[in-house]
């Protein structure tokens, strides 16, 4: 899956996004630079790395989701081509209106990272199929503003709609109904907070991320 | 202002009236304000090493490991393949001490510098950090400060912080040790250095704008703490990960494009140190323009544009011809670049300020400060302290409540709490994260390797005996690399000490220094590089508080395959527990001397630091490396602080499984000592096959004992039959008393 990993000024798990793409999606997957106004051609795969784009100012993400390539990613999206958000990735398509809801600072007040357990609520999506139904998966999360917030009408449409892909088995920053990850309407745009792309070589502790990587992979298309 | 009333002002520039005579009469003139304050930052102990430099003779510094030496902005050390890790420690104490957050945060934004300015991508951070009385509000509001300083800075930038040290005695409770390690990769041809190159070259500057912020920094670091410091909070600098993050790419991507034929950070004394410093390595001397240099605000004067300190700034010299292609890189990254002078065929350093020549100095005065060597005089306390009779001291009843009592000390207690508000994944590297082993483990991404790293000092036994202590720091530096799979290669060291002048500060120092190089000799792990903080002293009128002396060993080792490792937590019911460096006669600890458990339970710092061994330390060393490499254990733990039996619980809780061991230690020996006591050179392995790891350690001559066996059942339990010891304590009571501590601490 032709994959182009977009990086921002103060993007800082783009090179981890590049390495896990490379290795499970794409051996050709390349960076985009923010000030790009169109994709490579034939990108099937939009990553939007973690990282703290533009320093956090204003707020997390909302900088980067005014920047000159997110034109690009919109119309990519819109014409059902698959965008995953993480971490700040996640934050930016909030703010680009790609995704519903917000992520406020963690309950907690402060920085965390560790690895938490997810339940796979939906393997339906093409982002999930490689897992199994309810699955528990161990994925490290980083972030200071992690608490997923939307309005109950919001809340109860994702619900609905099988839009919650994981669900934190022990909510670590306060997020409502324990949401880690949600896609769009359509199911070709995932947030998630939790750091997939760190968890794809046992040598670093664990793989459970590989089936983000491996769903895509099997989509057909 | 005359030239008169400069002399009588020398001690604000940060000279003595002997060391302003000295400059006058090699000058051969007055220098004017600008030139006095810029060579009393050249010449403060911070970038002139004066009290320090004679003493570093001492160290070796060379090997076949060595690709970089003392003298550059980091070492840089082979570890095979064509790959080289440059790795620097450093202070940033005297900020922090006034303000945590941004004294941290810059702390680390200056060394990461310091590792990319060699062409090395940092890839890890390590800090060692020191604190006060756990209990006070103060050292509440440092540590909290100082843990967020370096999340902010180290998480938004997105390099990993990967392990350190964080301890607690009253000596810092004024003055916080703050010493941040980080290491980088590189290839061995993108090395770069800090040099102006050749005649004609530019002298561009790159990075963020000057302000006033951090002023004097320099000299403010290289004084006494007092009251007054508070008032000195303009000379910390406020840092920009973000503005960084930018200067780090830019500048990796210019010199491995082959556009940069030198570069340095602008750090202490900002511009003038870094301009400097790189002349004179160039042996030519430099002509600036000041009017050139971005500023932040309107009327900055001469002073303030030499002297700032503003962080994310760097010097780039380009290769001749490519000057062009060095703007427009830099310019994509949308950094402010200027050309603010040239490199020119005379020995002088020379900076013009609209149309005038403000300041004209051989650049080798400026760079070659004047050198002290001192009377260095124990001191009697310490003396006594160290030969004090501990035969008098009781021991506890309950030795299992002394177990749990030291494993909640905040020293040994669970860090937990604090790294987990580091990134230490970032960069898809951690192969170990912080405290599941001896050291930090990082794979090396297209190559079978592994990096390990550590930052070790008891500044208990430095206290005690500066040179026992010090060869102390660096043996077990190396052996907890050895305990993880790594090889040692280096060291880095960041030597904290009290005022110099004072004869029994200067005394530590100077013991300091000399069993740090003894055993970096012994150890085959040479010194690449340093930082010197002297002046960690706390005044209060006539009374002053010195801290203990703590001469940080930061060490970088080579995992050959980084998938055979060892980390500290029990895997398995039924394995055999073996205690490596066990001598047959003498192989118990036998002494209090200058344990933790002596200082915790009975108030008291004294008695003989253990005496390290260095050929026993080397001999461990391999001993446990073989272990690993032969595939006979995959769990190895240092003895440190707390002794054989907190180490024994480290391991225990970590793996969530029991231990059953009893110890033959001759009647003799203390019950206390034998569980509690510090003897260096030992470390803890669990093996499956204990013939075979034997016959392994017989072959290589490395005495060890058989301590027991761990088991299934949730419990630790140390037997001594000739000391009537039987202490038996349940997992769970072990966990809490160590994971909670810190939680406590942290807000």
């Amino acid at each position: 899956m032709k994959t182009a990993v977009i990086q921002f000024p103060g993007s800082n798990c783009d090179a981890d996004a590049l390495h896990a793409a490379r290795l499970l999606l794409d051996d050709g997957a390349q960076f985009v630079w923010h000030t790009e106004t169109a994709l490579p051609e034939g990108t099937e795969l939009v990553f939007l790395p973690g990282g703290f784009s533009y320093g956090d100012h204003l707020r997390s993400g909302a900088i980067a989701a005014r920047s000159p390539i997110m034109n690009a990613v919109k119309a990519h999206a819109e014409a059902g081509g698959y965008v995953l958000g993480v971490c700040n990735g996640f934050q930016v398509l909030t703010e680009a209106g790609l995704l519903p809801g917000a992520l406020s600072r963690n309950k907690e007040l402060h920085f965390m990272c560790k690895p938490v357990h997810l339940r796979v609520e939906n393997n339906a999506t093409d982002f999930s199929r490689a897992y199994g139904p309810g699955q528990i998966i161990e994925i490290p999360i980083a972030h200071g503003e992690g608490n997923y917030y939307a309005d109950a009408a919001t809340i109860a449409e994702l619900e609905e709609g099988g839009r919650v892909v994981f669900r934190y088995a022990d909510n670590p920053n306060g997020s409502l109904n324990d949401i880690a990850g949600i896609v769009n309407e359509r199911g070709n745009v995932l947030g998630m907070m939790p750091h997939p792309e760190r968890a794809v070589e046992l040598l670093l502790g664990s793989e459970d991320g590989k089936g983000v990587f491996e769903s895509l992979k099997t989509v057909k298309k | 202002m005359t030239s008169q009333s400069l002399r009588d002002q020398a001690a604000t520039f940060g000279l003595t009236t002997e060391e302003y005579d000295l400059f006058v009469s090699q000058l051969g003139r007055e220098p004017n304000a600008l030139e006095a304050a810029i060579v009393g930052a050249m010449w403060s102990e911070h970038c002139g090493y004066k009290n320090s430099r004679p003493l570093f003779r001492a160290f070796p510094t060379t090997g076949p490991q060595v690709l970089q030496g003392p003298g550059e902005n980091a070492g840089v050390v082979d570890i095979g393949d064509g790959w080289g890790v440059a790795f620097k420690m450093e202070s940033h104490n005297h900020p922090s001490a006034v303000e945590p957050v941004q004294g941290a945060a810059t702390g680390v934004g200056g060394i990461l510098r310091d590792i990319f300015a060699m062409g090395a991508r940092p890839f890890a951070v390590l800090d060692s950090l020191r604190f006060g009385n756990p209990d006070s509000p103060r050292t509440r509001f440092l540590v909290n400060g100082v843990v967020d300083g370096i999340a902010h800075y180290g998480n938004a930038i997105g390099v990993p912080t990967v392990g350190g040290e964080v301890t607690f005695h009253p000596s810092y409770q004024e003055n916080p040790l703050v010493n941040v390690m980080a290491l980088g990769l590189l290839r061995h041809e993108d090395l770069a250095t800090g040099t102006m190159g050749e005649v004609g070259n530019q002298i561009v500057y790159v990075g963020s704008k000057t302000g006033r912020d951090g002023l004097g920094g320099a000299v403010f670091s290289s004084a006494d703490l007092s009251a007054a410091s508070q008032a000195d909070r303009p000379a910390v600098q406020v840092g920009d990960p973000f503005m960084e993050k930018l200067l780090l790419e830019a500048t990796l991507e210019a010199i491995q494009a082959g556009l940069v034929a030198g570069v340095q950070d602008m750090g202490a004394a900002g511009l003038v140190s870094s301009t400097c410093e790189m002349a004179y390595r160039a042996s030519l001397g430099i002509t600036m323009d000041l009017d050139k240099v971005p500023t932040r605000e309107e009327g900055m004067v001469p002073m303030e544009l030499c002297l700032s300190e503003s962080q994310e700034r760097m010097i780039l010299v380009p290769v001749p011809g490519k000057e062009q292609a060095l703007h427009d890189l830099l310019a994509k990254w949308e950094l402010d670049v200027v050309t603010i002078g040239e490199v020119e065929a005379h020995d002088r350093y020379r900076l013009t300020w609209k149309g005038e020549v403000v300041c004209d100095l051989p650049v080798a005065l400026l760079n070659e400060a004047p050198k002290y060597t001192r009377e260095g005089v124990e001191s009697a306390d310490i003396r006594a302290a160290r030969e004090r009779d501990l035969s008098g001291v009781p021991l506890p009843g309950d030795l299992g409540a002394v177990l749990l009592e030291l494993l909640s000390h905040p020293t040994i207690a669970s860090k937990r709490p604090i790294f987990e508000r580091y990134d230490h994944q970032v960069m898809t590297n951690t192969v170990v994260v912080p405290g599941a082993a001896d050291a930090a483990v990082l794979r090396v991404k297209g190559s079978p390797m592994g990096v390990a790293a550590t930052s070790d000092c008891n500044p208990r036994f430095v206290q005690l005996d500066p040179y026992a202590g010090a060869a102390a720091a660096v043996a077990e530096a190396a052996r907890n690399l050895a305990c993880v799979g790594a090889t040692p290669l280096a060291i880095t060291d960041n030597l904290n000490f009290g005022n110099p002048h004072r004869p029994e500060v200067y005394y530590q120092l100077q013991q300091a220094v000399q069993g740090i190089a003894d055993a970096c000799r012994a150890l085959n792990t040479p010194v690449t590089g340093g930082n010197v903080s002297l002046y960690n002293q706390y005044t209060e009128g006539d009374h002053k508080v010195a801290i203990h002396p703590t001469p940080t060993i930061g060490m970088v080792g080579v995992l050959p395959d980084v998938t055979v490792r060892a980390s500290l937590n029990l895997k398995a019911a039924g394995q055999t527990l073996l205690l490596l460096g066990h001598r047959a006669e003498k192989g118990w600890s036998d002494s209090i001397g200058a344990s933790q458990y002596l200082e915790t339970v009975h108030g008291l710092e004294a008695g003989q630091v253990p005496p390290v061994d260095l050929d026993l330390a080397q001999k461990v060393v391999d001993g446990t490396l073989a272990l690993i490499r032969a595939g006979l254990t995959d769990t190895a733990h240092d003895c440190a602080e707390g002794g054989l039996a907190v180490a024994l619980a480290e391991m225990a809780i970590a793996g969530g499984l029991g231990l059953n061991v009893s110890l033959d230690a001759p009647a003799s020996v203390r019950a206390d000592a034998l569980l509690f006591g510090e003897a260096h050179s030992r470390v803890i392995v669990a093996v499956e096959d204990a013939a075979a790891a034997g016959a392994k350690l017989d072959e290589l001559g490395l005495p060890y004992a058989v301590l027991g066996e761990t088991v299934e059942a949730p419990k630790v339990t140390i037997a001594a039959p000739a000391q009537h010891v039987h202490l038996s304590v349940n997992l769970e009571s072990l966990k809490t008393a160590w994971e909670e501590p810190l939680k406590g601490i942290l807000g």
